[in-house]
Parts: structure tokens; C-alpha cells; sequence
């Protein structure tokens, strides 16, 4: 088993889409059993940032560093360590939740009990052999985080997890984020959510065109505390 | 780059291009030549046309060139990343494209004059068309791929030029009346050579000057981009 | 070998899905038909020399098209959900998401190729199968061939505007020689005498470009599919 990450060094990453500057120089620091705020307005470069940080988008120039237990990770074994939720699914539609997890599984060659995962993010036992295309968005979201957490990620990297949810799913997935924080994993947010977030969130990052404009770690942040920290840095 | 390559290169081109001309129509006979109908050595009315023959070749073999420069120039920056890299792959292509157009051109008004068609499917001919295919895909992936256009042209740059000896083989393999003139340059008769190589010479100098003008165009651009995001960055601009 | 295990797995995914709901096999296996059909009417005059001369080219192009198509639709499946970031996420060789994803298609062409080939051979006289072994060769690779440059660049555009336009841009240049060598064996395999050393000339020639694309794909593979 590759060892967790306990710290994920962001040095100087900018990227740049032809003529587009999505990242300019962003430095930051993120900690284990910590979660990251990382907000800012659409086209701020919060999901370009997420990109590198899964290994999915190459940074124009700078690095990020993966260390765990002071030792640098990286290629396959980082990615074994990194669980993300996306806008979309990530999840094959004519596949059910089991098949899906059982793919994902396959691939990432772990054993996993996945009627446990399944129960632990909520997924109603009669959809799990339907097809995930014939489910809710509630119902995606719930497989879409069950295939995030299958392999106990140490980075979990969600960008907009809570759109399409309804209040109660919304703070219900916040909580099971907490959870997760608490349990040593380093958790980044991209979100316009505060109230989901809030009392949970430990450290906030703004992004404005691409740079990062405003950093601060703290206590849990309380949703007015969120929301005046973003009023002021994000414009 | 320095800043006076290309008016030197275009400066040596345009002499280059007087002398090939003089060279062309004036040192090389006009009285014979080869007729493929016939098979034989002909008399001088189809003769004025051959001349676009100098031109012809040194188009292709610089649309050649430039499918390995880009091909190459591609692979650097896929590697690399450098957007120098890219600045050449995507300048050699647009050049090579327009180079390539004329060839296609004026091999048409040569085969009209030698074999009474707009086309036919002569080996170097049919290659000239999809090397030319190939580097107008890479302008239109360019054009139409938006912000990662620059990733994808490279692939097709790469592609495109690892498949040049596969369409090389492909193309001889075909069995196809003889042009004539076919054969390497060593086949033809010494007064015919002096010209021939001063076309070359010539086109080379010219897509040389123009994919240098057009790097630096791009660099430029690139700079006052750059300028105009630090200016909005500190606030000084709009 | 975990990259190959790997491949397989991805490249099993993909047929499940495509066997359970059958879409792209059935719509493609039609379309193929369809395109015989067409050709029948086209080329009304079955006389033996027309048919030799146009047969390879039918054969060929209906790979062409049907197998272009095939593509575009399974990488669309890739695109629904982003789930070709799913996979480029798991702590898989990048290299074994394209080998699965090219076997895959490979297999998806395959199928086109055995629905047009007989019904060419019914349809319009033509006697594909006297050199069966050399005819399945020559489509086996170049469906191979289609299904490595083809998953490339599918792969590369995922995300891409203008990605149904450009698909077929950037591959018709570049296939060029597979449907030459596929034309020109089927040609020489349907002449009479038969003509066996042009036909294993084109089946190296295709085999050699299989094995140059193949490796090209595999180096450069992730450089472009990464942004």
C-alpha cells in the first residue's frame, strides 16, 4: 500500500491554454486532515487548479509536491492516493452502482466491500443494480462519492459538490466531509456553497484571474466568516 | 532571432529569384525537350511550359521540408512545452500550406501543357497532394480547435510526418507512365541543372524569410499579451 | 504484466457496455449494409471486370466511414460523464487506458468489416473469400491500424471544440496508406490469376505501418491526451 500524503505542496503553478492565462504563479500549501476552501468567481481558475492537483491538467510551469511521511510521491502512486468529484459523475451510465464500483475497483486492483461503501454514502439498496442512468442527481452524487472514496483517498478533491443536492443532501454531504477531514485526509473545496461547508472549512484560498489573491488558516470557518472573506477578496 | 534575418532573406530571395529566372529563360533550351505522347524528343511549342518545372519541384521539396520541421518542431514542444517550438511548428505549416497551394497550381498548368490533363496521379504529384492534406489539417485543427489547438496540431504534426516514408513507398509502389522528366536531378542534362538549383535555392530563401516573419509576428503578439495581463493585474489597465 | 491486465480490463468495460445496449454494433452494422445495398444499385453492370475493379474500394471505404463513425460514438460514451477522467485518474498506466480503449474499437471495426465482407461477396458476385486467410489478414490489420490512430486522436479530442469535424480531418490524411494497402491487397487477392505477392506486399507494408503507429501512439499518448 503506498503510504498516505500528509502535505501537498502547490509551487508557483501557472498554466496558461494557448493565448488564455487560466493560472498565474499560485503557491499554497495544503494539509492533512484539513479542508480547503478554494473559492473565487467562475473563470477564477479554482477548477484549472484542481486539474493540476489531480495530475490531469500539466501546469505551464511550477510543481506541485506530494509528500507523505516527508517522502515525495509520484506517477501512479500518487494517483492511487487521490479521489475526486467532479460536475459530472465520473461513473458509466449503462453501468449499475455495483458494477461501476466493481470496475473501479478492478482498476485500482484493491478489494473493497462495496455494499459497506455503498451504505456508508447513502445509496438506496434497490438502485444499486439499476443502471446509473435511471438515477437521481441526488443518487449520482451518492455513487459519484462512493467511487471518489473507494480506494481511502488521502487527497479528496471536490469541485461543486453539492449543486443538484437538496438542502438536507447538501449538509449531509458536508458533515461526511468533516468526517473524512477528521480522519486525516487533506480535503479540498471548490464551491459557491458556504453554508455547507461552514464549521467545517479550516482554510480558505481566493482565486481572482488566476492568481491567488487571499490565503488564511484559522479555526473552522462560520458561514459569515466565509461570506465576508469572499465579499472582500474575490472582486 | 535576429532582427535582420528577414530582410536579408528576402532581400538574397528576390536576387535569387531574378537569377533563376534569367537562368530559366535564358540558358535553358527552348528548341527541345521530352514528349511523353510520343515518346520522343519534340519540337519546341509545348516547351515554354516546362520552364514551370524549376519552380514546380523546389515547391514540393520545401513542402517536404516542411512537414519534417514541423513534425520535428512538434515533437520539442510536446516534450518541452516551449511555445518557440510551437511558434516554428505552426508558422512552417501556414507558409508550407500556401507553398503548397502554388505547387498543386502550377503542376496543374504543367500537366495541361505536357499531357493535355489538369491532373493525373503521378507519384510525386499525389504525394505533394497529401503531404499538403495533411499540413492543412494541422492549419485547420489550429483554427478550429480552440484553447488546446496547440497539443492537438502538434499530434497531427507528429503523425503527419511519421506517415511521410509510408506514403513515400505507397505512392512509387504505383505503376504509373513516366513523366518525362522523372528521374533525380542528376539525370538531367548540365545546362538544365545551374537553374534547377537556383529555384531551389530561391524558395528555400523565401519560406525561410517567411516562417521567420511569422515567428517573430507570433512572439510579438505574445509579448504584448503578456504586458497587457500585467497591466490589468496591477490595475493599471482596464 | 499489470499493463496488460489492465488494458484488458478496460477494454472488456468497454465491450460490456457496447454488448448491453448494442447501440454502435447495430447502427453500424446497418449503415455497412446499408452502404452494400447502395453500391449494388450504383453499379448496376455486374460484369466480372467492373466488379474486381470497384469491389476493394466498396469494402474499404464502408471500413472508412462506418469505422469513423464507431469512434466518434464510443469516445461520446467517454465524454457523458467525463469518465475518460476517471480513468486517466486510476493509478493505471495511462497506457493501458489507450490499449484497452484501441482494442476495443479495433474489435467494434472488426465487426463492421464481417457484416460488409459477405454481403459484398452476395450482393455483388465477388469471390472474397478464395484467399479468405489473406483477406482476414488485410482487414484484421487494418482495423488495428484504424482503431491505434483513430483511439488517439478520439482520445486527444475528447474535450476539443469542433471535435466531430476534426476527427475525421485529422484521421482521412493520415489513414490514407492503410486504405491503400487494404484497396490494393483486396485488388490483387480478387485478380485472376490471383496475385499473391502484391497482396503479402501490401499485408507487410500495412503490418509495418501498424507497428510504426502503434509505437508513435504509445509514446506520445499521454503528452497529448493530458492537458
Amino acid at each position: 500500500m503506498t503510504p498516505a500524503l500528509d502535505l501537498v505542496e502547490i509551487k508557483k503553478v501557472a498554466k496558461r491554454y494557448g493565448s488564455e492565462r487560466a493560472l498565474a504563479g499560485v503557491t499554497l500549501e495544503l494539509r492533512g486532515g484539513s479542508m480547503t476552501a478554494l473559492l473565487g468567481h467562475n473563470g477564477a481558475g479554482k477548477t484549472t487548479l484542481l486539474g493540476v492537483l489531480s495530475t490531469l491538467v500539466r501546469p505551464s510551469s511550477g510543481a506541485i509536491a506530494y509528500r507523505a511521511a516527508g517522502k515525495d510521491l509520484s506517477g501512479d502512486a500518487v494517483r492511487r492516493q487521490i479521489g475526486m468529484l467532479a460536475h459530472a459523475s465520473l461513473c458509466y451510465g449503462e453501468l449499475s452502482a455495483i458494477e461501476n464500483l466493481e470496475l473501479f475497483a478492478g482498476l485500482y486492483e484493491i478489494q473493497v466491500d462495496i455494499p459497506a461503501l455503498l451504505d456508508k454514502v447513502g445509496l438506496d439498496k434497490r438502485a444499486r443494480t439499476r443502471e446509473a442512468r435511471t438515477y437521481s442527481r441526488g443518487m449520482v452524487q451518492r455513487l459519484a462519492l462512493a467511487r471518489a472514496l473507494l480506494t481511502r483517498p488521502s487527497l479528496l478533491l471536490l469541485d461543486e459538490p453539492f449543486t443538484g443536492l437538496d438542502r438536507d443532501g447538501a449538509l449531509a454531504l458536508g458533515q461526511q466531509l468533516g468526517e473524512i477531514k477528521g480522519q486525516g485526509t487533506i480535503v479540498v473545496v471548490v464551491t459557491h456553497d458556504l453554508e455547507a461547508i461552514a464549521g467545517r472549512a479550516d482554510h480558505v484560498a481566493i482565486l481572482r484571474r488566476g492568481s491567488l489573491v487571499f490565503e488564511e488558516r484559522g479555526d473552522a470557518y462560520s458561514y459569515e466568516a466565509l461570506k465576508d472573506v469572499y465579499h472582500r477578496h474575490a472582486n | 532571432m535576429k532582427k535582420h534575418a528577414v530582410p536579408v532573406l528576402a532581400a538574397l530571395g528576390a536576387i535569387g529569384f531574378v537569377v533563376s529566372i534569367y537562368l530559366i529563360f535564358m540558358t535553358t533550351p527552348l528548341e527541345w525537350g521530352w514528349d511523353t505522347r510520343a515518346d520522343r524528343l519534340a519540337g519546341s511549342s509545348l516547351f515554354f511550359n516546362q520552364k514551370i518545372f524549376y519552380f514546380h519541384v523546389a515547391n514540393s521539396i520545401v513542402l517536404f521540408t516542411a512537414v519534417f520541421v514541423s513534425g520535428i518542431a512538434s515533437i520539442l514542444f510536446l516534450w518541452k512545452r516551449s511555445p518557440k517550438a510551437d511558434d516554428i511548428a505552426s508558422a512552417s505549416t501556414d507558409v508550407a500550406v500556401a507553398f503548397g497551394a502554388a505547387t498543386l497550381v502550377t503542376g496543374s498548368i504543367w500537366a495541361k501543357a505536357a499531357w493535355d490533363v489538369w491532373w493525373n496521379w503521378e507519384p510525386r504529384l499525389t504525394m505533394s497532394l497529401l503531404l499538403w492534406l495533411i499540413l492543412v489539417g494541422y492549419v485547420l485543427v489550429r483554427r478550429f480547435a480552440g484553447p488546446s489547438a496547440d497539443r492537438v496540431a502538434a499530434g497531427m504534426a507528429i503523425f503527419g510526418m511519421v506517415g511521410v516514408p509510408f506514403i513515400y513507398t505507397m505512392v512509387g509502389a504505383d505503376s504509373h507512365p513516366n513523366s518525362g522528366m522523372n528521374g533525380t536531378v542528376f539525370t538531367l542534362g548540365a545546362r538544365l541543372v545551374p537553374p534547377f538549383l537556383a529555384s531551389m535555392v530561391t524558395f528555400f530563401l523565401w519560406f525561410a524569410a517567411l516562417v521567420i516573419a511569422r515567428v517573430q509576428s507570433t512572439r510579438d503578439e505574445r509579448e504584448v499579451r503578456e504586458l497587457r495581463e500585467q497591466g490589468l493585474d496591477l490595475g493599471v489597465l482596464q | 504484466m499489470a499493463l496488460v491486465r489492465q488494458a484488458a480490463r478496460i477494454a472488456w468495460k468497454d465491450l460490456r457496455v457496447e454488448l448491453r445496449s448494442k447501440e454502435i454494433i447495430t447502427t453500424m452494422m446497418f449503415f455497412g449494409a446499408l452502404l452494400v445495398v447502395i453500391y449494388s444499385f450504383v453499379f448496376p453492370n455486374h460484369n466480372d471486370k467492373v466488379m474486381r475493379w470497384s469491389v476493394p474500394g466498396m469494402l474499404w471505404v464502408s471500413i472508412a466511414f462506418a469505422g469513423t463513425i464507431a469512434l466518434g460514438r464510443a469516445f461520446d460514451r467517454e465524454r457523458e460523464n467525463d469518465t475518460m477522467r476517471a480513468l486517466l485518474l486510476s493509478p493505471v498506466p495511462r497506457l493501458a487506458v489507450f490499449l484497452g480503449k484501441a482494442v476495443a474499437m479495433a474489435v467494434l471495426i472488426l465487426a463492421v468489416a464481417v457484416i460488409v465482407t459477405p454481403l459484398l461477396a452476395l450482393f455483388l458476385d465477388a469471390p472474397l473469400f478464395d484467399h479468405g486467410g489473406e483477406l482476414a489478414l488485410i482487414i484484421v490489420l487494418g482495423a488495428v491500424g484504424m482503431a491505434i490512430v483513430g483511439s488517439i486522436f478520439a482520445a486527444t479530442l475528447l474535450k476539443v471544440r469542433s471535435r466531430d469535424v476534426l476527427l475525421p480531418v485529422i484521421l482521412y490524411p493520415l489513414l490514407v496508406p492503410l486504405f491503400v494497402a487494404g484497396t490494393e491487397t483486396t485488388s490483387a487477392l480478387l485478380k485472376v490469376p490471383v496475385d499473391l505477392e502484391t497482396a503479402w506486399y501490401w499485408i507487410r507494408f500495412l503490418g509495418i505501418y501498424d507497428a510504426a503507429f502503434l509505437v508513435l501512439s504509445m509514446w506520445v499518448f499521454e503528452s497529448l491526451v493530458i492537458e
